[in-house]
């Protein structure tokens, strides 16, 4: 029984992981006001520059570096991502366009992108086939050579890659950066009141760049550690399925803070596998399961709008573009 | 007495906006360790002097000098960095940050960012002024007064010498203005250049050391408080009659048509924005109300039209057709309008209440009157032949009846609105400075377009600012105080400084009195 | 010293907005943006292909409008998006940012498929099709209302709301076909009612599609007149310009809120009622394929005119479906067409910025500010 309920606890961590990514990634972004409906979008890009990245990688012919297979993924990953957060953020910024149009525009091209060369890579420019970087994905996945000794503990929170870990730093970060410094205080303001953030002398501009493509970045890498991770090296179209609008529905879930998100994504993860772990349970309630997730965020974002606490509010200017006002 | 080092002078400053021009060679001199009021009515061009110094705005021409050396302020960092802060009228800190957040937001220091240390810097700060804030409480969670004290704070956590404060004490209790001035007096005390924009008469007597005087952009004079009182303060600051020659018959067949009874209420902040209001308004007359910008003017308004809840009191409509009183409290516009009372109101902001600035001006007509008969469907024939009457009547300048009144000048859009009201064949019209931003042409106009409908038998309720106006337009005049009506007097035997004393002293002179 | 300070500060690039442009010259603007995008959707076919462009656009072409088949198939795609746009067009001009349509879609069709399947071979046609239609209608709106009813009340932010519904709508549909999947085990509902046809749309002249072009068609006039002419249409216009006008001539916002909501479901649910009843036959989470967020787009580039929405939602169309063409002629994958419909999007987004902004640039204000000051 208990066994099970490690294991349970591990897959659902696992499950959880992208989502916190992208979670963290979107909470950086609409702390600064901008609504990015494009992160599933970001999310595939991410997955898909990895892929390319390892790819051609691993197909140079060079003798393979670990380190090297980790790195050149994981940058290809965050720069992929912040470039198609850069279009977000031009689009909506620049050229204050409106920014679910733009998102949901990025969504498409983004997903575009992804099942494209995901598909369509090796038969471009290798031999055809599918993608399989079986070297690179057993690199992510490498994990505390001591954990299995460990006993239950170390199966169940020690056992993953390191890009798991690295979800929760940043998430532990992201909170400790909005929360207790100077940056997070102007960020915070420029979200909930650009005028005033920017009578005070900030640069409402520059902090929502920034904010948005870091936010992509972030949000990316929840698509390198699903494919080289997860999956193990390896690309389906659509595999990533709606993981995307889940991590959108997670930043409700938690309310706008990353810290809370740490656990809601290992409980959006849970819901999305429990019915595994349930037994007797047939398939038709596994979807009832694989829709609470949605439901619980429905009811928390109307619960919030009813209790109107000021805390739990979203960020007061998101999805509005801010422009001074000239005489 | 020894003279203090001076801390600003600004030489011959000159700002247009447009045509319009905002200050015309303003002179002022402020000195260390003294208080110096900005005496002046609505539209003088106060804040837009004191914005220049504050960096807001840049003066087209004229020098600023601070401490005795020239410098040019282009931008609020500038205006720190000269040690100045300016606490606008309008401030709105971040709601959902804390006091002592608010503070240092946007402040570029050396060192870690520490949130203990702001506070303690923060507490440091209000004991040595006797300032009562707590730096940890969220601002969503504070009284305006409190948020206010932040904002002063802010200023001097950036270290200013020089304060200005834009109207301070138009949203502060007697108590909490008491308050604020026992702040200011200390920290003149201290050294500190302060300068207080008001068009309080008593407030300025009781608290700056001198007072300069603004009169529609021009400066008029700078004098001690020691020698003045507020009659020569009211004089200073209304300057002589203008004569206008605005056509007013005598009030022919008056017949109370809208009785006011002891109307109270309080807005969302807690404030009473309308205390205690009785007044009629009859048939045949223009009643104006006068009074200094958010005395509750348009709240007096809204709660007639049915857009304002009321805490307690009466409105009462005196049916000129049946002969019947009809109760108006808490009724929308909608069940006003469906009881037969035909009341039309110009409301202050035209284009985001009155109008819709993007639709035409065929379908801003419709605004009022879309809803008449059962079809589903919209009838554009009345609305239409009526936008083309009001275009020639009124010599409105428009491409064509098709075009979305925001591409309007500011004139032509109150002549479409006026327009509209007046058709509605109104028993009663209400107009909230329905000539303000206009040229004199189109005043002249509105003005004109009002005295017919008093000829016509309409009680007309005019809202101005402009006092030469409201005296010779109107054939009584309801002074508003902080929401208190301090006088109804017969427009053609009041002087302006009468006015100007009841729109400006406070519940203490009164009591004086 | 101080001068360099103030050139310092002088601006070089302003930013202003425009009163209004000229109708053909801002569709100029967006005519050169489409361009525009296309000649980079060309450097990226070139890219990963090495094909001459002008070949793919050619073959887009042919692909689109190669055979009285394609023809109609490509009327079909684009009535329906067009159908899904007007829905979310009301909602859109009132400024209420319904982001579930495709949940709204989807629920409609789920309605329908549950008519068919249950009561599909035991009704009579003439009570069959008024069945399904009102279920699938009544299905969108109540899909509609719930988030119009908690933003009316409370302000719970729409947008987000609206886009989780999305994902409960498709879950719900999930959960059905595990019921009626068919064959066992397939996790698909196959075709409902293959052999009887019962709640199949009857063909009209031979034509499967032709029933459901026209419904649209008519429903365009519809939706254009109800914009324009009717006093709800003027009401949820003024709402969405300006709530403080809305109030001031005493119009009951919640009212219109709501109301426009369920007209905005209804419609949705009618789309749903023809994707299953009229072209699909079956149903599946995918359905609706994501032309619930491609029609928020395009009512957003028509600006709410459904006219004009024709035209988008044909160029979305056109696009997708010529892009699929030439990916299955040049062996690529089918997501090109997302690819390009994402660069082209980017584009037509872009340039409304160049629609109602004006930039000026003051390298010449500036010298002659200086000269002045001398």
């Amino acid at each position: 029984m208990i066994d099970i309920i490690a294991t349970f606890v591990k897959q659902a961590i696992i499950q959880g992981v992208p989502l916190l990514y992208g979670s963290t990634g979107e909470i950086i972004t609409e702390k600064s006001g901008n609504l990015n409906l494009g992160i599933p979008g970001i999310m595939y890009i991410g997955g898909i520059s990895s892929v390319i990245g390892a790819y051609f990688y691993e197909s140079s012919g060079v003798e393979l570096n670990p380190v090297l297979c980790v790195l050149i993924p994981l940058f290809c990953a965050f720069f992929g991502s912040m470039l198609m957060a850069l279009i977000y953020s031009f689009l909506t910024i620049t050229l204050r366009a409106n920014q679910n149009v733009t998102g949901l525009a990025l969504t498409t091209f983004g997903v575009g992108v992804g099942n494209f060369f995901g598909g369509s890579l090796s038969s471009l420019f290798g031999e055809g086939g599918s993608i399989s970087l079986i070297r690179t994905g057993e690199c992510f996945k490498a994990t505390l050579p001591f954990a299995d000794k460990l006993g239950l503990f170390g199966k169940t929170f020690l056992s993953f890659g390191f890009l798991a870990y690295l979800s929760i730093i940043i998430a532990l970060v992201a909170s400790w950066v909005l929360n207790h410094t100077r940056v997070g205080l102007n960020l915070r303001a420029v979200g909930e009141n650009p005028a005033t953030a920017d009578a005070a002398g900030i640069n409402v501009t520059r902090y929502k760049y920034l904010a948005t493509c870091i936010g992509g970045g972030i949000a990316g890498l929840g698509g390198l550690y699903f494919i080289m991770d997860y999956i193990g090296g390896a690309w389906t179209n659509g595999g990533f399925g709606d993981r995307g609008w889940l991590a959108i529905a997670l930043v409700i879930f938690a309310l706008w803070k990353p810290k809370h998100s740490i656990l809601g994504s290992i409980l959006f993860g849970g819901l999305y596998i429990v019915y595994l772990y349930i037994p007797g349970l047939s398939r038709s309630s596994q979807e009832i399961f694989k829709m609470l997730p949605y439901v619980v965020t429905i009811v928390v974002l109307v619960i919030m709008s009813i209790r109107k606490r000021h805390e739990n509010q979203p960020p007061a200017s998101l999805g509005l573009s801010y422009f001074r006002e000239e005489r | 007495m020894a003279e203090k080092p001076v801390a600003i002078e600004l030489k011959n400053i000159t700002k247009h906006f447009g045509s319009v021009v905002a200050n015309h060679q303003v002179c002022l001199k402020v000195h260390e360790g003294e208080i110096l009021s900005i005496l002046g009515e609505n539209g003088s061009g106060k804040t837009t002097l004191m914005n220049m110094i504050a960096g807001i705005y840049y003066p087209d021409e004229g020098q600023i000098f601070v401490k005795g050396e020239e410098v040019s302020i282009r931008s609020p960092k500038d205006a720190f960095d000269l040690k100045i802060g300016m606490i606008h009228q309008h401030f709105k800190p971040v709601d959902v940050l804390s006091a002592a957040e608010n503070i240092v937001l946007g402040l570029k220091e050396k060192g870690r960012y520490d949130l203990g240390r702001v506070t303690e810097e923060v507490r440091r700060i209000s004991a040595k002024y006797n300032f009562e804030i707590d730096p940890t409480k969220k601002v969503y969670e504070m009284s305006v007064s409190e948020k206010q004290t932040i904002e002063i704070i802010k200023v001097l956590y950036r270290g200013a010498e020089v304060l200005i404060l834009d109207e301070p004490t138009a949203v502060l209790t007697p108590q909490e203005t008491q308050k604020l001035f026992a702040i200011l007096r200390n920290m003149r005390d201290d050294g500190k250049a302060i300068i207080i924009i008001t068009h309080k008469l008593n407030e300025v007597l009781s608290l700056a050391d001198r007072v300069a005087v603004l009169r529609k952009g021009e400066y008029v004079d700078t004098i001690e408080t020691a020698g003045a009182n507020e009659a020569i303060l009211a004089e200073m600051m209304v300057g002589k009659k203008v004569a206008l020659n605005i056509a007013r018959s005598e009030p022919k067949n008056t017949q109370d048509r809208l009785t006011v009874h002891s109307i109270n209420c309080i807005n969302r902040e807690g404030v009473k924005v309308l205390n205690d209001i009785s007044f009629t308004a009859r048939a045949g007359e223009i009643l104006g109300i006068a009074g200094i910008a958010g005395s509750g003017q348009r709240e007096l308004l809204e709660t007639i039209a049915g857009l304002q809840y009321i805490n307690s009191g009466e409105i009462v409509y005196h049916d000129p057709k049946t002969g019947k009183d009809e109760d108006l409290c808490h009724k929308t516009p909608m069940q006003i309008r469906e009881l037969g009372v035909r009341l039309s109101f110009v409301p202050e902001d035209r284009l985001g209440m009155g109008l819709v600035g993007n639709m035409d001006i065929v379908d801003n007509m419709m605004l009022r009157s879309y809803q008449k008969g059962h079809s589903m469907f919209l009838k554009r024939k009345d609305p239409r032949t009526l936008a083309q009457s009001i275009i020639e009547q009124l010599e409105v300048v428009t491409p064509s009846a098709a075009t979305p009144v925001r591409r309007l000048s500011g004139g032509n859009v109150q002549k479409v609105l006026v327009g509209r009201e007046i058709a509605a064949s109104p028993t009663v019209i209400m107009a909230a400075y329905p000539a303000r931003g206009l040229d004199i042409n189109s005043s002249y106009t509105i003005y004109n377009l009002l005295s017919q409908q008093k000829e016509n038998g309409v009680a007309v309720i005019f809202v101005g600012e402009d006092l030469d106006v409201l005296i010779e337009l109107c054939d009584r005049i309801l002074v508003l105080n902080s929401g208190r009506i301090t006088g109804i007097v017969d427009a053609r035997h009041v002087t302006k400084e009468e006015i100007g004393l009841l729109m400006t002293k406070t519940e203490e002179s009164a009591a004086n009195e | 010293m101080s001068k360099e300070k103030k050139q310092h500060h002088e601006q070089l690039v302003r930013i202003s907005k425009r009163d209004q442009m000229v109708f053909w010259k801002s569709w100029l603007v967006r005519l050169a943006a489409i361009v525009l995008a296309l000649i980079l959707c060309a450097f990226v076919i070139v890219l990963i292909t090495g094909y001459n462009p002008l070949e793919v656009y050619s073959s887009m072409w042919s692909g689109t409008f190669g055979s009285a088949r394609k023809v109609w198939l490509t009327l079909q795609k684009t009535a329906m998006l067009l159908c899904i746009s007007l829905a979310v067009t009301p909602a859109y001009k009132m400024r209420f940012w319904n982001i579930g349509a495709e949940g709204q879609v989807l629920i409609g069709c789920l309605a329908t498929a549950a008519c068919m399947i249950y009561f599909g071979e035991s009704m009579p046609p003439a009570l069959l099709f008024p069945v399904m239609f009102l279920a699938s209608v009544a299905a969108g709106a109540i899909w509609a209302m719930i988030p119009a009813v908690f933003r009316a009340k409370w302000g719970t932010n729409e947008t987000l709301f609206t886009l989780m519904m999305n994902y409960v709508a498709m879950q719900l549909v999930s959960y059905f076909i595990t019921f009626w999947e068919n064959p066992a085990g397939s996790n698909s509902v196959g075709i409902i009612n293959s052999m009887s046809k019962g709640g199949w749309l009857p063909e009209l002249f031979g034509q499967k599609y032709l029933l459901n072009i026209l419904i649209v068609a008519v429903l365009t006039v519809l939706m254009f007149i109800y914009l324009k002419y009717s006093k709800q249409g003027y009401e949820l216009t003024v709402v969405g310009e300006s709530e403080n006008t809305a109030r001031y001539i005493g119009i009951n916002i919640k009212k219109v809120i709501i109301r426009t909501l369920l007209i905005s479901g209804a419609i949705c649910g009618i789309a749903g009622f023809m994707l299953v009843a009229g072209t699909d036959h079956t149903i599946s989470t995918n359905t609706v394929g994501g032309m619930g967020f491609t029609a928020i787009m395009v009512s957003w580039l028509a600006k709410f005119n459904p006219i004009v929405m024709t035209l988008a939602s044909f160029l979305l169309t056109f696009l997708s479906r010529g892009a699929g063409e030439i990916a299955t002629a040049l062996r690529l994958n089918q997501s090109v067409s997302d690819i390009l419909t994402g660069i082209i999007l980017f584009f037509i987004i872009g340039c409304e910025f160049f629609i109602n902004y004006k930039v000026t640039f003051h390298f010449r204000a500036r010298s002659h500010k200086k000269e002045v000051r001398e």
